[in-house]
């Protein structure tokens, strides 16, 4: 038996997680369903391990957290903070993401198949995350690091005082936030598009995509810049 | 020289109370610079503080303890609320988050083996877990701060506690300010930037927003890490009493609380001035939340800004504290703002280097800088030597030691075996502020101002 199910109907969240932190390597399990989510929040929180989890429904908050070599399915919507920090491994949700999706996440990679709301991306520290409709307001605030491929549009303020991160807006910008700024796509930009299109399952052409970036002028404080911060 | 002279010439020297030479300078430098002053250390403005209350000694209503013979007992534990794993620390005084960024990778290991020798906890900071201070940590809180650097669930499940951060007592409502010259190579690896930048951390968290939500975060990271490691909420002394009530209904263990007289290591002047409220008045706000709430004792409270002394500890511990954090006074101990360092076991005048940065030994508060003079408050390889942990564990060894033996001396002196039997009714008031911050009463009356008649 390599694949157990979990019915969070009937059992409690911290045997679903205790199992994912302590026994399924043990006991070879490669693949957890959980059914009867029902929103409950911190499913698979921590998870450390090559293991797949399918979400049979909606999540609550921080689905995913802290993720670490897992692949998380989330088969319905997810709330706030959904894979938040994560360091590696993939989260995908099917449906609709709510505020800070994928916020300070390390690495890995996030697909979102719907819209995601406020702060997607917000503080990312080096994931990839790719958003197959369209993302809220202050997306990528304070990015630091890795990439974000949104396909719908985008809303306010994207990329206010991003770091080294880059996001990739196919759609309409509603406004750029402070010190983001839309560059020229390269050839490199193009290929990165096309292999995380790829790699969320996504036909898009990398064309189509538009680079927003830092113009850098928050690095060093400067009286005479004008500076809003 | 007339009388007219005379007269003009006095009145040529008059100085305005209200433009007072350090108001001057501040609006020139404004005029000049365009900029805010950032700037290192806590609140140089005096305010009513733990040397404004007195403890009562015991004479003949009650009964003292033999300060040389009798034993009382510091024994302390934190987190007893929901953990399994309760953090059990031989004294009440634990050193306060600082960041491996602020301070030197020296630096913090020395932190790590002097709280190790005393039985003591130290606490990250702003820019992750350090390798040198994990190891030289028997019990290690890790701080998950807003800007979240180098913040990662193996050094979760590495550390013994967790320490939500909300706010600092230096910049409730603000965020951190490392400048440029601090972001070394490996500093910059650790919270993912770009050497040399400016860095101006988030003052909220990413993934949360109010206190409903803390309550999820909280039940996260005990999913996380298996209900195992007590969880702190440490927040920046201003509207205390609610503050704390928050904490305790989100599920904290464990409650820090940081007054005004926190330090920091580059923050606003006008923040570190003018924004919260002194430790004495934090404290006594956050022990009436615990017992409004019934849960004093069962929630513990660590209470930091400006404690110093022995004496400061058993102040607060006599208000309700369960354990301090000290901050500023263990990098004193280090040596901050002393004349000299010992390099190869060879004394050395720092006076230059202070000079250098525009101050002296004994006014420095230039930590932002990167260029301590002592080598504490820097990320320059040269500098850092000037503090070898040898050295730093040591001296820092010294003062915990010595602020435990004056906080047992003071307790067996109010006839207590236990600090942790420090109560309210040993203390009273030396000024009417004290007295109606702390509700003590003032010395020699039983007047309490604003809550009992005169």
């Amino acid at each position: 038996m390599d694949s157990m199910n979990f019915d969070l109907a009937v059992t409690p969240l911290r045997d679903l997680n205790r199992f994912l932190h302590k026994e399924a390597v043990a006991q070879g399990i490669k693949q957890v369903t959980v059914l009867h989510p029902d929103g409950a929040h911190n499913i698979a929180v921590g998870l450390n391990a090559p293991v797949a989890v399918d979400i049979e429904g909606h999540a609550g908050y921080y689905a995913a957290g802290m993720l670490k070599h897992g692949e998380v399915t989330i088969h319905g919507n997810a709330g706030t903070g959904v894979a938040e920090n994560m360091m590696s491994g993939k989260v995908h949700v099917k449906g609709f993401a709510s505020v800070s999706a994928g916020a300070s996440a390390h690495g890995g990679l996030l697909v979102v198949d719907g819209d995601t709301s406020l702060r997607c991306g917000i503080s990312l520290k080096g994931g990839d995350i790719v958003v197959g409709g369209s993302v809220g307001s202050f997306s990528g605030f304070m990015a630091q690091a890795g990439r974000m491929v949104i396909c719908g549009n985008a809303g306010d303020a994207l990329g206010d005082s991003l770091y080294e991160a880059v996001i990739y807006v196919r759609g309409k910008i509603k406004s750029l936030g402070a010190d983001a700024r839309i560059e020229d796509m390269t050839e490199s930009d193009y290929q990165a598009v096309g292999e995380l299109l790829a790699a969320a399952g996504y036909t898009y052409d990398p064309h189509e995509f538009k680079r927003v970036a830092s113009a850098k002028s928050l690095y060093h404080w400067n009286a005479d810049a004008n500076q809003e911060y | 020289m007339n009388d007219n002279e005379h007269i003009l010439k006095h009145i040529a020297k008059e100085g305005s109370a209200g433009y007072d030479r350090k108001i001057m300078d501040y609006i020139h430098n404004a005029a000049t610079h365009g900029l805010y002053e950032i700037r290192g250390m806590g609140a140089k403005r005096a305010v009513p503080n733990f040397d404004d209350l007195v403890l009562l000694g015991a004479s003949l209503s009650r009964y003292p303890l033999e300060g040389y013979r009798e034993k009382c007992s510091t024994k302390t534990i934190l987190g007893t609320r929901f953990a399994s794993k309760p953090i059990e620390l031989e004294i009440p005084i634990t050193i306060a988050g600082m960041s491996f960024g602020a301070l030197s990778a020296n630096v913090k290991e020395s932190l790590g083996r002097a709280a190790t020798e005393l039985g003591t906890s130290t606490t990250t900071g702003d820019g992750g877990m350090t390798a040198e201070e994990r190891q030289s940590s028997k019990t290690l809180v890790y701080q998950c701060l807003p800007s979240r650097y180098g913040f990662n669930p193996d050094d979760v499940r590495r550390a013994d506690a967790i320490e939500i951060v909300i706010g600092q007592g230096a910049k409730p409502g603000g965020g951190g300010m490392l400048l440029g010259q601090k972001i070394s190579p490996r500093v910059a690896k650790m919270r993912t930037l770009p050497e040399g930048i400016d860095q101006r951390s988030a003052c909220r968290h990413p993934d949360w927003t109010g206190p409903d939500d803390l309550v999820i975060k909280i039940q996260e990271l005990r999913e996380m890490t298996d209900w195992e490691k007590p969880i702190y909420v440490k927040v920046g002394a201003t509207r205390t009493f609610h503050d704390v009530k928050l904490a305790v209904h989100a599920g904290a263990d464990v409650i820090v609380v940081d007054g005004m007289q926190g330090g920091t290591a580059a923050t606003q002047t006008c923040f570190i001035e003018h924004v919260g409220i002194p430790t004495l008045a934090a404290l006594r706000q956050a022990v009436d939340a615990l017992e409004d709430l019934n849960m004093k004792g069962k929630v513990q409270l660590i209470i930091s800004g400006g404690v110093r002394t022995g004496a400061d500890v058993a102040k607060a511990l006599a208000m309700g504290a369960d354990a301090v954090a000290i901050g500023q006074g263990v990098l004193y101990a280090l040596g901050c703002n002393h004349d000299a360092y010992t390099l190869d076991g060879v004394v050395h005048s720092a006076c230059n280097d202070y000079e250098q940065l525009g101050t002296a030994a004994g006014y420095c508060h230039h930590c932002h800088t990167g260029r301590c003079p002592v080598g504490i408050t820097t990320q320059d390889e040269q500098l850092a030597q000037r503090l070898m942990p040898d050295l730093g564990a040591k001296r820092l060894k010294n003062y915990l030691k010595t602020l435990n033996m004056e906080l047992t001396t003071l307790a067996r002196a109010c006839g207590k075996q236990n600090v942790h039997h420090l109560e309210r009714e040993d203390l009273a008031a030396m000024t009417i502020e004290a007295a109606a911050m702390a509700r003590l009463p003032l010395a020699g009356t039983d007047w309490i101002p604003g809550f009992s008649q005169m």
